[in-house]
């Protein structure tokens, strides 16, 4: 109930001219949504989002499911590599942006100076320098952060699938790669359909890592669709503005959101 | 799983160490970073603890921020844990009109993006006289904690026997004292897995308070640390700030390395059913 409350109220902000200091003066739809699109931030920052959401995801399944197949076996060694890789979850994405953002700095970074001495690089990298740095920069901070933690989730689905199937598929001749396809991607497609569907919606609602790595340049290059929220909000104290990129944002997520779960029992 | 078992052993420990190097290396490097001298911060040269002394005396002090970021989780945490119990029990254990209708609206909450509610949130607990609040801080990160609570305390209540409470009841309980003399300890691993997740959503949240909290002596830790990194007039600091996410950060590393068998715990349950 105390979600009903708020969601009614997003919805009669979107539709009012609310500012920040001077609170309701009354309603003034739809200029709260046409003045959205002529946002010139609106349509980069959706495309930046989506961007942003398709690598993460990719680069993230794939290093996730193949960390989880070699961990799987439970040697000593591998307790200790499982631990490693979930350490990073336990910190905030907040401290893990403040850790990297340091990381990554040209005054006390140790990356520049670490790939100068084994003679790979002539001069320091701007690791948040460019467009396409920051971008890569942030996706391996996510990644760094997060992919113990699907590691987990497909962890879990692969110890649901029985050895006998692998045993049996043995005998009948099967190699590893045609197990892997045959045997461990079908049956491990709810764990999958699970870290896809909260990979995605946390990347497409992505604002820490942006907001303090990246603080959104350089040249408002890596501005996502929250932080945008976020500027209209408390940076041009338009609240209606806000509100209505927020209803517009809940939506598409409900829709999405959607779409994946349908998707997803079609499958089993 | 037998079959990676024949893969040459050599190249195994070369990739999976290279991976534990990696995923290690940020952290340490921060906790070094955090005492050892760098030229422009506190800790001029050779190591020490001068960026945990700067530290100490920013903003309100350091006392201050780790005391407002301990009466969130901790206020958090009990609400969660209060409200998820009873939840959670009356979902697994009584009959009423609607229960299936109510926890699915319970578990759409969970589809409702974070960011999207924090505008009119502001604009609420500024009607009611919560904002720069701590204990409205702690009621916002609570409602967002309580699909997941909810849902993993219904699953723990479904797994013990309903015998337990009908033999508690016939030796005289009610339900609410069946409740906390004979479930509670029976489902003490599932609020550990929900008191540990919650403390790290409600410990480490950023976006919440830097919306909510506008009153620099009531931001909870790690807003302040952000903020902190921005004050000396562009020459930024990070020497202290490596040292604010090390205090951040070793709490929450701490807890992990002593609970994670009931962190892992959550997922087993959270993946198996979801």
């Amino acid at each position: 109930m105390l979600f009903v409350v708020p969601l009614f109220t997003v919805g009669q902000m979107s539709v009012s001219d609310w500012s920040l200091l001077g609170g309701n003066q009354g309603l003034n739809a739809p200029e709260n949504y046409t003045g959205l699109a002529k946002d010139p931030l609106l349509w980069p920052s959706v495309g930046f989002t989506l961007q942003y959401t398709v690598i993460v995801t990719v680069i993230m399944m794939a290093l996730a499911l193949g960390i989880a197949l070699i961990v799987q076996e439970s040697t000593r060694w591998n307790a200790f590599l499982r631990t490693a890789i979930l350490v990073p979850s336990a910190l905030g994405l907040a401290s893990a942006s403040l850790l990297f953002w340091g990381l990554y700095s040209p005054n006390i970074g140790p990356l520049s100076p670490m790939l100068e001495g084994l003679g790979l690089i002539d001069e320091p990298i701007s690791f948040l320098g460019t467009p396409q740095a920051a971008l890569w920069s942030t996706v391996f901070l996510i990644v760094w952060r997060f992919t113990g933690f699907y590691m987990l989730i497909l962890m879990v689905g692969l110890q649901g699938i029985s050895g006998e199937i692998y045993e049996a598929a043995r005998i009948d001749g099967a190699n590893r790669w045609q197990m892997f396809r045959g045997i461990t991607l079908p049956l491990l497609r709810p764990s999958i359909a699970m870290s896809l569907i909260l990979c995605i919606t946390g990347s497409l609602l992505a604002f820490d890592q942006f907001y303090i790595l990246t603080k959104g340049g350089p040249d408002n290059s890596t501005i996502t669709i929250v932080q945008l929220i976020y500027r209209e909000a408390f940076q041009k104290f338009d609240l209606g503005a806000a509100a209505a990129l927020s209803v517009i944002v809940l939506l598409a997520l409900v829709l999405i959101n959607l779409v994946q779960f349908r998707a997803l029992r079609d499958k089993e | 799983m037998k079959t990676f078992r024949s893969l040459s052993r050599t190249p195994y420990y070369v990739l999976t160490g290279g991976l534990a190097i990696i995923f290690l290396f940020p952290l340490l490097w921060a906790g070094l970073a955090s005492v050892s001298g760098q030229a422009g911060t506190a800790q001029a040269e050779g190591f020490g603890l001068g960026n945990f002394e700067r530290l100490m005396a920013y903003g309100p002090g350091l006392g201050q921020l780790v005391s407002n970021s301990v009466i969130v989780s901790v206020t958090t945490v009990v609400l969660t844990l209060s409200l998820s119990l009873l939840g959670g029990y009356a979902f697994a254990r009584f009959e009423f009109p609607g229960k299936n209708v109510l926890f699915l609206a319970v578990l759409a909450i969970l589809m409702v993006p974070y960011a999207s509610l924090l505008v009119p949130l502001y604009v609420l607990l500024g009607n009611v006289g919560l904002t720069d609040s701590l204990f409205g801080l702690s009621l916002v990160l609570t409602m967002y904690q309580l699909p997941f609570a909810i849902f993993m305390m219904r699953i723990s209540f479904e797994a013990i026997p309903a015998e337990l409470e009908e033999s508690a009841m016939i030796d005289g309980c009610n339900s609410f004292t069946a409740l906390l003399r004979v479930l509670v300890p029976a489902v003490v691993p599932g609020l550990v897995t929900v008191g540990l997740f919650t403390f790290f959503a409600a410990w480490n949240d950023f976006i919440a308070p830097l919306i909510l909290i506008s009153d620099a002596t009531m931001a909870p830790l790690p807003l302040a640390v952000a903020n902190l990194r921005q004050q000396a007039m562009g020459a930024v600091d990070y020497g202290v700030t490596e040292a604010g996410v090390a205090v951040l950060a070793l709490p929450c590393i701490l807890l992990f390395l002593l609970l994670q068998r009931f962190y892992v715990k959550g997922f087993m349950s959270g993946a198996l059913k979801g």
